[in-house]
């Protein structure tokens, strides 16, 4: 069978599942609409918060970004595993025994304020969209890469799944279709990076194998010869940085502090039944997500290698099968610029901006004409860095159902983590806006219709910038980490670290730190305040738009200390509160009211 | 008696507020210490086919992090039974 008949049946069979478990999961009250009663097994729980977390981004783009990066690809590495441990920490289990639904609840409660919950409704929902926008494009990509359907058709079937689940089982229904996620994703990852590790390195743990010698009995370190041939090309070595160590160091911060500050994944921890259930789900949850996060690492080693000794001062007539597969739907290009017949690969962009393939036309050796601007280097190649996890299986010539699969997994992870923020986008508009400031007498059956066709509308919303991403939505999405460490990161900690902080201290520390953290986004990534986009040279302290969050944070964390000393202390009815969450015992289920 | 209950809650917190600082100094060390701040030096270092601080940064701080969270659950687990705060 073909790799087009494999991935219907496996799309088609995973698919069914995901709605099967919905159908028996579906929520009849707002609280298992919004904490699925309140009562997940920590191990369920991780699962859940891991397929929640793991992105079309984590498994799609990730291994690709390290491949082009190298060692600068450790800061989404050590990024988006080491806030787990500020999570497991510092707001898990002080969260759940606060015990209400949202992240909105916990601010407009502690700071006794509903203009506090109004700020962090308006954070939650600009990080929660910024973000969703990215997965429904991701499904969009997978379909049309594997099923050979129109990329919006894909994010339309893409949409209609999510829609179905997430209205009918809210965060119950997500919460057991997200541990099936988790099972189809990590196996859809690992599979083919087993395969590949036992053949470059002979070693079937990939995590063992990117550090072991080549299966070739050359006796070389596989890392030491990707090294060698990524200084032989003009790069710098694979495992030496071009960033930075401050911008390294502001990135990596952002991404931790942003991860904790996520609230569809802070929200995941109200749905266990007691304190220490929080903190064992979050140990459970990294310990699942570190299995993929170390092995992408390996996989961005065993392609880039793949790629150079395969591709890489070749003629095109030499080139591999899947090098004209990925060339013909416009994610390779190359024009020769030298006109030697042969491919060459170097630092630099090939072109400028994206290919223009000059239609159908070929060149005299059959390669897609390319119409780009050269930008006067010798760099021949374009590469489009999410193609590495999906191209990897073929690049080893691994079987048609292994290729199929790497198709369901990455569906299983767009869709899992646009479900999650889907019912963060749905609980914050019916249960923060509506329930505690709008119509606090709405009836339970209302409230539940409020967050169901708040659904709705949040998945039409989603879908429309999966078929029409304006331009700054990729370059926003990873800011999405820096807003929420600039917003929520510092008004959790300070509730509970420091009983002394006050209303007004925290939401003006949200207000600046947001603030700081757009105006600098807008002008340093979006370029709208000047003519052309500010160089390098321009960054504050040399750190990137994508840590910036780090110095929001800190500006946050200033102007609600020096604003809290100004001003009353909180009443005493709220220091008792924060007494109270700190020891885990007597907790209540989670509830609305 | 509220006196005593509050004193017990006040020791609980100390003590967890000590493993938090130990456990985020450990945290910070494998991250941004190995993997960032002393890497070029570590970099001398091998382990097996890996430069040392590399590791840390792409393997070893992972690794650290998970184990982490489970001493910080098991010790947690400890302090509730010593301060009665553990339900079944």
């Amino acid at each position: 069978m073909d790799v087009q008949t494999w991935t219907y049946i496996l799309v088609g069979l995973t698919f069914t599942l995901y709605i099967g478990i919905a159908i028996w999961s579906r929520a009849g009250s707002t609280k298992e609409f919004y904490v699925a009663g309140g009562s997940v097994s920590p191990l369920a729980n991780g699962m859940a918060t891991a397929a929640d977390w793991m992105s079309a981004a984590s498994f799609l783009s990730m291994a690709g970004i390290i491949a082009f990066s190298g060692y600068d690809g450790s800061v989404y590495l050590m990024g988006w595993t080491g806030g787990y441990v500020l999570l497991a920490l510092l707001l898990a289990p002080y969260l759940r025994k606060f015990g209400k639904f949202t992240v909105p609840d916990f601010i407009g409660d502690r700071y006794y304020s509903n203009t506090a919950r109004l700020v962090a409704i308006f954070c939650a929902l600009l990080v929660s969209f910024t973000y969703v926008a990215g997965q429904m494009r991701g499904v969009g990509l997978v379909f049309s890469r594997f099923l050979e359907v129109d990329i919006n058709t894909g994010v339309i079937i893409g949409m209609i799944i999510v829609l179905f689940y997430a209205v009918l089982g809210g965060m119950k229904g997500i919460t057991y279709t997200q541990v099936a996620q988790y099972c189809v994703l990590i196996f859809a990852f690992m599979v083919p990076a087993i395969f590949i590790s036992l053949q470059m390195t002979g070693n079937p743990i990939p995590q063992l194998g990117m550090g072991s010698t080549l299966a070739d009995g050359s006796g070389t370190f596989l890392l030491d010869k990707l090294d060698g041939l990524s200084t032989e090309l003009g790069f710098a070595a694979y495992t030496d940085g071009s960033k930075s160590m401050i911008d390294v160091f502001a990135i990596t911060l952002a991404l931790m502090v942003g991860t904790a500050g996520l609230p569809h994944v802070i929200v995941r921890f109200f749905t266990v039944k007691r304190v220490k259930d929080a903190r064992k789900s979050a140990g459970y949850a990294l310990l699942l997500i570190a299995i993929l996060y170390t092995a992408a690492p390996a996989i961005a080693v065993f392609a880039k290698t793949n790629m150079i000794d395969s591709v890489v001062n070749k003629t095109y007539e030499e080139q591999p099968e899947w090098l004209k597969n990925y060339e013909n739907i416009g994610l390779i290009a190359w024009t020769d610029k030298n006109n030697d017949g042969v491919v060459q690969y170097g630092p630099g962009e090939a072109f400028i901006g994206k290919p223009a393939f000059d239609g159908e036309a070929r060149t005299a050796v059959g390669a897609r004409a390319v119409t780009n601007a050269n930008p006067g280097n010798p760099n021949e190649l374009y590469v489009d860095r999410d193609i590495m996890v999906l191209a990897n299986p073929e690049i080893a010539n691994l079987p048609a159902w292994l290729i199929a699969l790497v198709a369901a997994g990455a569906l299983a992870a767009a869709l899992s983590t646009a479900a999650g923020l889907l019912l963060v986008i749905s609980s914050s508009v019916s249960h923060d806006l509506i329930k505690k400031v709008i119509n606090p007498n709405i009836s339970e059956k209302g409230e539940l219709m409020a967050a169901r066709l708040a659904a709705v509308a949040a998945v039409c919303v989603a879908g429309y910038f999966g078929i029409n991403p304006p331009g700054f939505v990729a370059a926003v999405v990873a800011l999405a980490f820096g807003l929420a460490a600039a917003s929520f990161f510092p008004a959790i900690i300070l509730g509970i670290f420091y009983k002394r902080m006050n209303r007004e201290g925290a939401i003006s520390g949200m207000v600046v730190g947001i603030t700081v953290m757009l105006l600098y986004m807008i002008k340093y990534k979006l370029g709208w305040f000047d003519a052309v986009l500010p160089s390098k040279e321009e960054w504050w302290f040399g750190i990137s738009p994508e840590g910036f969050g780090t110095i929001a944070m800190l500006v946050n964390f200033t102007v609600s200390l020096v604003v809290c000393y100004f001003t009353a202390p909180p009443p005493q009815e709220v220091q008792d509160i924060v007494e109270n969450i700190r020891i885990p015992s007597g907790v209540g289920e989670a509830t609305g009211h | 008696m509220p006196l005593d209950k509050k004193a017990n809650a006040a020791a609980y917190w100390k003590e967890n507020i000590r493993y938090l600082t130990i456990l985020l100094i450990i945290w910070f060390i494998v991250s941004y210490g190995a993997g960032i701040l002393f890497k070029e030096p570590l970099d001398n270092f091998r382990l097996g086919g890996f430069k040392l601080g590399f590791w840390f940064a792409q393997q070893g701080s992972i690794y650290v992090f998970v184990i982490l969270i489970f001493v910080y659950v098991q010790l947690m687990n400890k302090l509730d039974k010593k301060y009665g705060y553990d339900e079944e």
